[in-house]
Protein backbone atom coordinates (compact mmCIF):
# COMPACT_ATOMS: atom_id res chain seq x y z
CA UNK A 1 0.00 0.00 0.00
CA UNK A 2 1.48 3.36 -1.11
CA UNK A 3 0.56 7.10 1.24
CA UNK A 4 0.72 10.40 -1.04
CA UNK A 5 2.53 12.87 0.57
CA UNK A 6 4.34 15.62 0.04
CA UNK A 7 8.40 16.12 -0.75
CA UNK A 8 9.92 18.31 1.81
CA UNK A 9 13.47 17.47 1.64
CA UNK A 10 14.08 14.90 -1.56
CA UNK A 11 16.02 11.14 -0.97
CA UNK A 12 15.12 7.72 -0.51
CA UNK A 13 15.62 5.47 2.20
CA UNK A 14 14.18 2.14 3.82
CA UNK A 15 14.02 0.99 7.12
CA UNK A 16 12.00 0.13 10.82
CA UNK A 17 9.76 2.31 11.35
CA UNK A 18 9.29 4.56 15.24
CA UNK A 19 5.97 6.17 15.10
CA UNK A 20 4.92 8.52 18.06
CA UNK A 21 1.37 9.75 18.46
CA UNK A 22 2.16 13.00 19.74
CA UNK A 23 3.95 16.10 18.62
CA UNK A 24 7.72 15.78 19.17
CA UNK A 25 10.10 18.27 20.87
CA UNK A 26 13.65 17.81 19.30
CA UNK A 27 15.19 20.48 21.61
CA UNK A 28 15.12 19.09 25.30
CA UNK A 29 12.83 15.94 23.62
CA UNK A 30 15.71 13.93 21.72
CA UNK A 31 19.50 13.71 23.01
CA UNK A 32 21.42 14.97 19.97
CA UNK A 33 24.18 12.25 21.49
CA UNK A 34 22.78 9.02 21.45
CA UNK A 35 19.25 9.76 19.16
CA UNK A 36 17.22 8.82 22.47
CA UNK A 37 13.76 10.31 22.84
CA UNK A 38 13.43 12.40 26.43
CA UNK A 39 10.51 14.34 26.15
CA UNK A 40 8.40 13.96 29.59
CA UNK A 41 5.22 14.20 27.36
CA UNK A 42 6.35 11.52 24.52
CA UNK A 43 5.13 8.11 23.86
CA UNK A 44 8.00 7.03 22.84
CA UNK A 45 10.02 8.28 25.25
CA UNK A 46 13.00 6.32 26.14
CA UNK A 47 13.67 4.78 22.62
CA UNK A 48 16.32 5.45 20.16
CA UNK A 49 15.12 6.93 16.59
CA UNK A 50 18.73 6.62 15.11
CA UNK A 51 18.86 4.92 11.70
CA UNK A 52 15.04 4.33 11.87
CA UNK A 53 12.21 6.10 10.08
CA UNK A 54 10.54 8.53 12.84
CA UNK A 55 7.45 9.14 11.96
CA UNK A 56 4.90 11.72 14.71
CA UNK A 57 2.09 14.57 13.39
CA UNK A 58 4.36 17.66 13.50
CA UNK A 59 6.85 19.37 15.45
CA UNK A 60 6.98 21.52 18.59
CA UNK A 61 8.72 23.74 21.01
CA UNK A 62 11.35 25.97 19.82
CA UNK A 63 13.53 26.35 16.96
CA UNK A 64 16.68 25.26 18.11
CA UNK A 65 15.07 22.16 17.71
CA UNK A 66 16.18 22.12 14.16
CA UNK A 67 19.88 22.22 15.63
CA UNK A 68 19.59 19.16 17.40
CA UNK A 69 18.21 17.54 14.13
CA UNK A 70 21.48 18.60 12.86
CA UNK A 71 23.25 17.37 15.90
CA UNK A 72 22.16 13.81 15.59
CA UNK A 73 23.44 13.55 12.10
CA UNK A 74 26.85 14.79 12.77
CA UNK A 75 26.37 11.84 15.69
CA UNK A 76 25.86 9.10 13.69
CA UNK A 77 22.40 8.76 15.50
CA UNK A 78 19.53 10.40 13.20
CA UNK A 79 16.95 8.76 11.93
CA UNK A 80 17.04 7.83 8.28
CA UNK A 81 14.01 9.63 6.99
CA UNK A 82 11.32 11.80 8.73
CA UNK A 83 7.34 11.48 8.39
CA UNK A 84 5.01 13.80 9.33
CA UNK A 85 1.52 14.60 9.06
CA UNK A 86 2.32 18.21 8.74
CA UNK A 87 5.14 20.24 8.41
CA UNK A 88 6.12 23.12 10.29
CA UNK A 89 9.83 25.53 10.27
CA UNK A 90 11.52 23.42 13.16
CA UNK A 91 11.47 20.53 12.10
CA UNK A 92 12.08 21.30 7.86
CA UNK A 93 14.93 23.44 8.60
CA UNK A 94 16.60 20.82 10.82
CA UNK A 95 15.77 18.01 8.10
CA UNK A 96 17.05 20.43 5.43
CA UNK A 97 20.09 21.10 7.10
CA UNK A 98 20.91 17.68 8.17
CA UNK A 99 20.07 16.52 4.59
CA UNK A 100 17.51 13.76 5.97
CA UNK A 101 14.54 12.68 3.81
CA UNK A 102 11.26 14.06 4.65
CA UNK A 103 7.73 13.81 3.53
CA UNK A 104 4.54 15.64 4.93
CA UNK A 105 0.70 15.03 4.43
CA UNK A 106 1.14 11.53 5.68
CA UNK A 107 -1.82 10.08 8.14
CA UNK A 108 0.66 8.92 10.55
CA UNK A 109 -2.25 7.18 12.50
CA UNK A 110 -2.42 4.41 9.90
CA UNK A 111 1.82 4.18 10.61
CA UNK A 112 2.71 1.25 13.47
CA UNK A 113 6.57 0.97 15.31
CA UNK A 114 7.81 -1.73 13.73
CA UNK A 115 6.71 -1.63 10.34
CA UNK A 116 9.49 -2.00 7.62
CA UNK A 117 8.44 1.02 5.03
CA UNK A 118 9.90 2.94 1.86
CA UNK A 119 10.35 6.29 2.18
CA UNK A 120 10.72 8.06 -1.59
CA UNK A 121 10.40 11.28 -0.89
CA UNK A 122 11.26 13.07 -4.33
CA UNK A 123 7.41 11.63 -5.00
CA UNK A 124 6.35 12.00 -1.64
CA UNK A 125 5.27 8.25 -1.24
CA UNK A 126 5.54 6.41 1.39
CA UNK A 127 5.14 2.23 0.75
CA UNK A 128 3.69 0.46 3.63
CA UNK A 129 3.20 -3.48 4.31
CA UNK A 130 -0.34 -4.74 3.45
CA UNK A 131 -2.48 -5.41 6.58
CA UNK A 132 -1.45 -9.38 7.29
CA UNK A 133 1.38 -9.04 5.12
CA UNK B 1 6.81 28.03 -6.02
CA UNK B 2 7.82 30.46 -8.68
CA UNK B 3 11.68 30.58 -8.82
CA UNK B 4 13.64 33.05 -10.83
CA UNK B 5 16.44 32.16 -12.72
CA UNK B 6 18.54 32.98 -10.36
CA UNK B 7 17.21 31.50 -7.80
CA UNK B 8 16.87 28.36 -9.73
CA UNK B 9 20.74 28.15 -10.10
CA UNK B 10 21.23 29.17 -6.12
CA UNK B 11 19.09 26.00 -5.21
CA UNK B 12 20.93 23.79 -8.01
CA UNK B 13 24.17 24.53 -5.95
CA UNK B 14 25.77 26.65 -8.33
CA UNK B 15 26.63 29.42 -6.16
CA UNK B 16 27.73 27.10 -3.29
CA UNK B 17 26.63 24.66 -0.65
CA UNK B 18 25.83 28.13 1.85
CA UNK B 19 23.43 29.59 -0.68
CA UNK B 20 21.98 26.61 -1.66
CA UNK B 21 21.10 25.13 2.00
CA UNK B 22 20.19 28.80 2.75
CA UNK B 23 18.30 28.38 -0.26
CA UNK B 24 16.74 25.00 0.61
CA UNK B 25 15.34 26.15 3.56
CA UNK B 26 13.29 29.34 1.96
CA UNK B 27 11.41 27.36 -0.58
CA UNK B 28 10.17 24.46 1.56
CA UNK B 29 9.35 26.77 4.20
CA UNK B 30 7.63 28.98 1.10
CA UNK B 31 6.42 25.25 -0.10
CA UNK B 32 4.88 24.78 3.66
CA UNK B 33 3.32 27.93 3.85
CA UNK B 34 2.12 27.89 0.25
CA UNK B 35 4.29 31.57 -0.85
CA UNK B 36 4.11 31.71 -4.59
CA UNK B 37 7.51 33.24 -4.86
CA UNK B 38 10.56 34.94 -2.62
CA UNK B 39 10.67 38.75 -2.02
CA UNK B 40 13.82 40.90 -1.62
CA UNK B 41 14.07 42.03 2.68
CA UNK B 42 15.77 44.66 3.71
CA UNK B 43 17.13 43.74 6.95
CA UNK B 44 17.63 40.72 9.29
CA UNK B 45 16.98 40.18 12.79
CA UNK B 46 18.71 36.62 13.85
CA UNK B 47 17.84 34.78 17.39
CA UNK B 48 19.79 31.90 18.31
CA UNK B 49 22.86 33.79 19.94
CA UNK B 50 22.40 32.42 23.72
CA UNK B 51 25.26 29.61 23.71
CA UNK B 52 22.81 28.52 26.44
CA UNK B 53 19.63 28.08 24.15
CA UNK B 54 21.53 27.45 20.42
CA UNK B 55 24.62 24.92 22.54
CA UNK B 56 26.95 22.53 20.60
CA UNK B 57 24.50 21.52 18.11
CA UNK B 58 24.18 24.80 17.19
CA UNK B 59 27.82 26.34 17.45
CA UNK B 60 28.65 22.69 15.38
CA UNK B 61 25.89 24.49 12.62
CA UNK B 62 27.41 27.64 12.38
CA UNK B 63 30.91 26.97 12.09
CA UNK B 64 30.35 24.48 9.21
CA UNK B 65 27.91 26.87 7.58
CA UNK B 66 30.77 30.07 7.86
CA UNK B 67 33.26 27.38 6.78
CA UNK B 68 31.65 26.87 3.88
CA UNK B 69 31.64 30.46 3.36
CA UNK B 70 27.92 31.76 4.30
CA UNK B 71 27.77 35.32 4.05
CA UNK B 72 24.58 37.76 4.60
CA UNK B 73 23.53 39.92 1.84
CA UNK B 74 21.30 42.60 3.01
CA UNK B 75 22.15 44.41 7.00
CA UNK B 76 21.66 41.95 9.78
CA UNK B 77 22.01 42.29 13.21
CA UNK B 78 21.77 40.03 16.12
CA UNK B 79 19.60 39.16 19.10
CA UNK B 80 21.27 39.29 22.92
CA UNK B 81 23.79 37.06 23.97
CA UNK B 82 24.31 35.17 27.27
CA UNK B 83 26.25 35.35 30.31
CA UNK B 84 27.72 32.65 32.56
CA UNK B 85 30.94 31.45 33.61
CA UNK B 86 34.47 31.46 32.20
CA UNK B 87 33.74 28.26 29.96
CA UNK B 88 30.34 29.33 28.86
CA UNK B 89 31.80 33.48 28.21
CA UNK B 90 34.54 31.33 25.54
CA UNK B 91 31.99 29.47 24.13
CA UNK B 92 29.66 32.40 23.64
CA UNK B 93 32.35 34.28 22.30
CA UNK B 94 33.13 31.61 19.55
CA UNK B 95 29.27 31.92 18.88
CA UNK B 96 29.96 35.90 18.12
CA UNK B 97 33.22 35.02 16.53
CA UNK B 98 30.80 32.92 13.97
CA UNK B 99 28.23 35.37 13.16
CA UNK B 100 30.73 38.10 12.57
CA UNK B 101 32.63 35.98 9.61
CA UNK B 102 29.25 35.83 8.17
CA UNK B 103 29.36 39.39 7.66
CA UNK B 104 26.57 39.97 10.49
CA UNK B 105 26.73 43.04 12.65
CA UNK B 106 27.75 42.25 16.41
CA UNK B 107 24.96 44.65 17.58
CA UNK B 108 23.68 41.97 20.19
CA UNK B 109 20.15 43.36 21.28
CA UNK B 110 16.41 42.33 21.08
CA UNK B 111 15.70 46.47 20.12
CA UNK B 112 17.61 46.43 16.78
CA UNK B 113 15.51 49.46 16.18
CA UNK B 114 17.14 52.14 18.88
CA UNK B 115 20.03 51.85 16.92
CA UNK B 116 21.76 51.31 13.33
CA UNK B 117 18.46 48.47 12.29
CA UNK B 118 15.43 50.41 11.96
CA UNK B 119 13.32 49.68 8.93
CA UNK B 120 10.48 51.73 8.08
CA UNK B 121 6.71 51.26 6.62
CA UNK B 122 5.89 48.76 4.55
CA UNK B 123 9.60 47.27 4.27
CA UNK B 124 9.91 43.23 3.93
CA UNK B 125 12.49 42.01 7.15
CA UNK B 126 13.22 38.81 8.26
CA UNK B 127 13.42 39.18 11.89
CA UNK B 128 13.90 36.62 14.49
CA UNK B 129 13.05 37.71 18.39
CA UNK B 130 9.27 37.90 19.17
CA UNK B 131 9.29 41.30 20.72
CA UNK B 132 11.16 42.69 17.79
CA UNK B 133 8.89 41.35 15.48
CA UNK B 134 5.72 42.43 17.30
CA UNK B 135 7.82 45.76 17.14
CA UNK B 136 8.40 46.02 14.13
CA UNK B 137 5.06 44.76 12.70
CA UNK B 138 2.93 47.09 14.86
CA UNK B 139 4.65 49.78 15.74
CA UNK B 140 6.99 50.03 12.61
CA UNK B 141 4.09 48.84 10.17
CA UNK B 142 7.16 46.71 8.35
CA UNK B 143 6.58 42.94 7.46
CA UNK B 144 7.70 39.79 9.03
CA UNK B 145 6.54 36.69 9.91
CA UNK B 146 7.78 35.11 12.97
CA UNK B 147 11.25 33.67 11.67
CA UNK B 148 13.48 31.19 13.86
CA UNK B 149 16.89 31.60 14.17
CA UNK B 150 17.63 29.54 10.98
CA UNK B 151 15.09 30.80 8.63
CA UNK B 152 16.01 34.28 9.64
CA UNK B 153 19.36 33.61 8.86
CA UNK B 154 18.70 31.68 5.56
CA UNK B 155 16.72 35.25 4.43
CA UNK B 156 19.58 37.07 5.25
CA UNK B 157 22.21 34.78 3.34
CA UNK B 158 20.02 34.61 0.32
CA UNK B 159 18.53 38.35 0.66
CA UNK B 160 14.89 37.29 0.15
CA UNK B 161 11.47 35.84 2.08
CA UNK B 162 9.66 33.50 1.08
CA UNK B 163 5.82 35.99 0.49
CA UNK B 164 3.38 34.24 2.81
CA UNK B 165 1.98 35.12 6.16
CA UNK B 166 2.58 38.61 7.37
CA UNK B 167 3.73 39.68 4.52
CA UNK B 168 0.75 39.64 2.57
CA UNK B 169 -1.95 42.59 3.31
CA UNK B 170 -4.90 39.90 3.83
CA UNK B 171 -3.09 38.21 6.81
CA UNK B 172 -2.58 41.58 8.30
CA UNK B 173 -5.76 42.06 8.94
CA UNK B 174 -7.01 42.23 12.70
CA UNK B 175 -9.06 38.99 13.74
CA UNK B 176 -10.24 40.16 17.16
CA UNK B 177 -11.51 43.43 19.20
CA UNK B 178 -10.15 43.96 22.23
CA UNK B 179 -12.00 46.75 23.97
CA UNK B 180 -9.76 47.86 27.36
CA UNK B 181 -12.82 48.93 29.73
CA UNK B 182 -9.63 48.73 32.51
CA UNK B 183 -7.31 51.32 33.56
CA UNK B 184 -4.50 50.69 31.57
CA UNK B 185 -2.10 53.37 32.43
CA UNK B 186 1.59 52.37 33.57
CA UNK B 187 4.16 49.86 32.20
CA UNK B 188 3.35 47.01 34.33
CA UNK B 189 -0.62 47.52 33.46
CA UNK B 190 0.76 47.55 29.98
CA UNK B 191 2.74 44.20 30.61
CA UNK B 192 -0.32 42.79 32.06
CA UNK B 193 -2.55 43.47 29.49
CA UNK B 194 -0.58 41.79 27.20
CA UNK B 195 0.33 39.23 28.96
CA UNK B 196 -2.95 38.32 29.49
CA UNK B 197 -4.34 38.42 25.74
CA UNK B 198 -1.13 36.36 25.05
CA UNK B 199 -2.48 33.66 26.87
CA UNK B 200 -6.12 34.55 25.76
CA UNK B 201 -5.84 35.10 22.16
CA UNK B 202 -2.71 32.76 20.77
CA UNK B 203 -1.92 33.71 17.69
CA UNK B 204 -4.71 36.31 16.19
CA UNK B 205 -4.26 39.97 15.10
CA UNK B 206 -5.62 42.20 18.13
CA UNK B 207 -7.21 45.21 17.13
CA UNK B 208 -7.27 47.26 20.72
CA UNK B 209 -9.92 50.00 21.58
CA UNK B 210 -9.18 52.59 24.26
CA UNK B 211 -5.87 53.05 24.97
CA UNK B 212 -4.18 55.81 25.11
CA UNK B 213 -0.43 55.05 25.41
CA UNK B 214 1.60 58.23 26.56
CA UNK B 215 5.04 56.77 25.30
CA UNK B 216 6.09 53.86 22.74
CA UNK B 217 7.74 51.99 25.44
CA UNK B 218 4.78 50.66 26.75
CA UNK B 219 3.40 49.28 23.58
CA UNK B 220 7.03 48.03 23.42
CA UNK B 221 6.33 46.57 26.54
CA UNK B 222 2.51 45.14 26.09
CA UNK B 223 3.75 43.49 22.66
CA UNK B 224 6.66 41.75 24.36
CA UNK B 225 4.47 40.06 26.75
CA UNK B 226 1.78 39.09 24.31
CA UNK B 227 4.39 37.29 21.75
CA UNK B 228 6.00 35.58 25.09
CA UNK B 229 2.46 34.49 26.97
CA UNK B 230 1.35 33.55 23.37
CA UNK B 231 2.58 34.14 19.47
CA UNK B 232 1.22 37.47 18.79
CA UNK B 233 3.29 39.08 15.84
CA UNK B 234 0.90 41.86 14.99
CA UNK B 235 -1.55 43.83 16.82
CA UNK B 236 -3.32 47.27 16.25
CA UNK B 237 -4.23 50.31 18.39
CA UNK B 238 -6.92 52.40 16.97
CA UNK B 239 -5.85 55.88 16.42
CA UNK B 240 -1.92 54.59 17.68
CA UNK B 241 -0.46 52.52 15.47
CA UNK B 242 -0.22 53.17 11.63
CA UNK B 243 -2.17 50.31 9.80
CA UNK B 244 -5.16 50.86 12.60
CA UNK B 245 -7.65 51.89 9.67
CA UNK B 246 -6.88 49.59 7.32
CA UNK B 247 -6.96 46.63 9.80
CA UNK B 248 -10.82 46.11 10.36
CA UNK B 249 -12.02 44.15 6.80
CA UNK B 250 -15.33 42.26 8.14
CA UNK B 251 -17.48 42.06 11.16
CA UNK B 252 -15.37 40.57 14.11
CA UNK B 253 -15.88 38.70 17.38
CA UNK B 254 -15.24 41.87 20.36
CA UNK B 255 -13.66 40.44 23.69
CA UNK B 256 -13.51 42.72 26.57
CA UNK B 257 -10.75 43.44 29.48
CA UNK B 258 -11.83 44.67 32.78
CA UNK B 259 -9.49 45.76 35.82
CA UNK B 260 -9.81 42.70 37.15
CA UNK B 261 -7.79 40.40 34.32
CA UNK B 262 -4.84 43.28 34.70
CA UNK B 263 -4.82 43.02 38.49
CA UNK B 264 -4.73 39.13 38.03
CA UNK B 265 -1.51 39.43 36.95
CA UNK B 266 0.23 41.62 39.23
CA UNK B 267 -1.38 39.36 41.72
CA UNK B 268 0.70 36.39 40.44
CA UNK B 269 3.84 37.99 40.59
CA UNK B 270 3.98 39.56 44.47
CA UNK B 271 6.81 37.31 45.93
CA UNK B 272 8.04 39.40 49.03
CA UNK B 273 10.85 41.65 48.57
CA UNK B 274 13.26 38.89 51.30
CA UNK B 275 12.73 36.69 48.57
CA UNK B 276 14.60 39.03 45.91
CA UNK B 277 18.16 39.58 45.63
CA UNK B 278 18.11 41.77 42.04
CA UNK B 279 16.46 44.44 40.38
CA UNK B 280 16.09 43.94 36.41
CA UNK B 281 15.18 46.72 34.27
CA UNK B 282 14.69 46.64 29.93
CA UNK B 283 13.57 43.41 28.83
CA UNK B 284 12.77 44.45 25.84
CA UNK B 285 16.10 46.19 26.17
CA UNK B 286 15.91 49.48 27.84
CA UNK B 287 15.40 52.56 25.41
CA UNK B 288 17.29 56.07 26.29
CA UNK B 289 14.13 57.42 28.07
CA UNK B 290 14.09 54.36 30.32
CA UNK B 291 17.26 54.79 31.14
CA UNK B 292 16.82 58.43 32.27
CA UNK B 293 13.51 57.40 34.01
CA UNK B 294 15.92 54.98 35.99
CA UNK B 295 18.45 57.61 36.57
CA UNK B 296 15.95 60.40 37.60
CA UNK B 297 14.11 57.44 39.64
CA UNK B 298 16.92 56.94 41.76
CA UNK B 299 18.37 60.45 42.56
CA UNK B 300 14.72 61.00 44.20
CA UNK B 301 15.43 57.83 46.17
CA UNK B 302 18.52 59.35 47.26
CA UNK B 303 20.12 56.41 48.90
CA UNK B 304 22.14 53.33 47.24
CA UNK B 305 19.96 50.23 46.78
CA UNK B 306 21.38 47.10 48.96
CA UNK B 307 20.96 44.72 45.67
CA UNK B 308 22.27 44.72 42.17
CA UNK B 309 19.97 47.30 40.10
CA UNK B 310 20.91 45.90 36.22
CA UNK B 311 19.20 47.43 33.23
CA UNK B 312 20.07 45.90 29.86
CA UNK B 313 20.02 48.10 26.87
CA UNK B 314 21.80 47.93 23.36
CA UNK B 315 25.32 49.33 23.07
CA UNK B 316 23.83 52.28 21.33
CA UNK B 317 21.51 53.33 24.48
CA UNK B 318 24.51 52.69 26.44
CA UNK B 319 26.54 54.28 24.56
CA UNK B 320 24.03 57.39 24.82
CA UNK B 321 23.87 56.99 29.18
CA UNK B 322 27.46 57.36 29.26
CA UNK B 323 27.30 60.49 27.24
CA UNK B 324 24.87 62.00 28.73
CA UNK B 325 25.75 61.24 32.49
CA UNK B 326 22.93 58.58 33.81
CA UNK B 327 25.60 56.42 33.66
CA UNK B 328 27.21 57.53 36.34
CA UNK B 329 24.27 58.41 38.16
CA UNK B 330 22.70 55.09 38.27
CA UNK B 331 26.18 53.45 39.45
CA UNK B 332 26.35 55.81 42.42
CA UNK B 333 23.04 54.27 43.49
CA UNK B 334 24.26 50.31 43.13
CA UNK B 335 22.65 50.27 39.45
CA UNK B 336 24.88 49.19 36.39
CA UNK B 337 23.85 49.27 32.48
CA UNK B 338 24.94 46.19 31.08
CA UNK B 339 24.98 46.08 26.90
CA UNK B 340 24.14 43.51 24.31
CA UNK B 341 23.18 40.60 27.07
CA UNK B 342 20.03 39.06 28.25
CA UNK B 343 19.59 37.57 31.50
CA UNK B 344 16.61 35.34 30.25
CA UNK B 345 19.08 33.58 28.00
CA UNK B 346 21.59 33.35 30.42
CA UNK B 347 22.26 30.36 32.89
CA UNK B 348 21.94 32.74 35.80
CA UNK B 349 20.42 29.68 38.17
CA UNK B 350 22.11 29.69 41.56
CA UNK B 351 23.38 33.01 40.95
CA UNK B 352 19.78 34.53 42.13
CA UNK B 353 17.13 33.55 44.12
CA UNK B 354 15.01 35.83 42.69
CA UNK B 355 14.41 39.15 40.78
CA UNK B 356 12.06 42.28 40.57
CA UNK B 357 11.45 43.46 37.29
CA UNK B 358 8.92 45.63 35.69
CA UNK B 359 8.65 43.27 32.89
CA UNK B 360 5.64 41.00 32.20
CA UNK B 361 8.04 39.11 29.84
CA UNK B 362 10.80 38.47 32.06
CA UNK B 363 8.53 38.26 35.17
CA UNK B 364 6.90 34.97 32.69
CA UNK B 365 10.02 33.54 32.15
CA UNK B 366 11.86 33.73 35.49
CA UNK B 367 8.96 32.73 36.98
CA UNK B 368 8.91 29.42 34.80
CA UNK B 369 12.99 28.99 35.31
CA UNK B 370 11.84 28.54 38.73
CA UNK B 371 12.90 32.06 40.31
CA UNK B 372 10.71 33.72 43.28
CA UNK B 373 9.28 36.90 41.14
CA UNK B 374 7.85 40.45 41.93
CA UNK B 375 6.41 42.76 39.20
CA UNK B 376 5.94 46.58 40.07
CA UNK B 377 6.81 49.39 38.24
CA UNK B 378 9.85 51.25 38.02
CA UNK B 379 8.81 54.28 40.27
CA UNK B 380 7.56 51.09 43.28
CA UNK B 381 10.38 49.06 42.44
CA UNK B 382 13.35 51.84 43.58
CA UNK B 383 11.02 53.44 46.01
CA UNK B 384 10.67 50.11 47.77
CA UNK B 385 13.90 48.43 47.06
CA UNK B 386 15.92 47.19 50.40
Amino acid sequence: MKLKGRKIVGGKAEGELIVSRKALSFLGGVDPETGIVTDAESDIRGQSIAGKILAFPRGKGSTVGSYVIYALKKNGKAPKAIIVGEAETIVATGAIIAGIPMVDGIDVSRLRSGERVKVDADSGEVEVPEPGE
Amino acid sequence: MYLTKEEELILAGEYGYALQKAMEILVALGEIYGAERLIPIKSAQIAGVSYKNIGDAGMEFLRDFADAGAKVSVYTTLNPAGMGDDEFMEKQREVLELYRRMGIEITSTCTPYYGANLPKFGDHIAWSESSAVSFANSILGARTNREGGPSSLAAAIVGRTPNYGLHLDENRKATVIVNVDAEVETFVDYAALGYHLGRTLGNDVPYLRGLKPERTELLKEMGAAMAASGSIALYHVEGETPEYRTAIAEELETITVEDSDIRAMREEFRDDWTDIDMILIGCPHASLGEVKEIAELLRMRGRPLRIPLFITASGAVKALADALGYTEIIERYNGRIIADVCFVVSPIKGWYRGIATNSGKSAFYFRSFGFSVRLDDAEDLIREAP
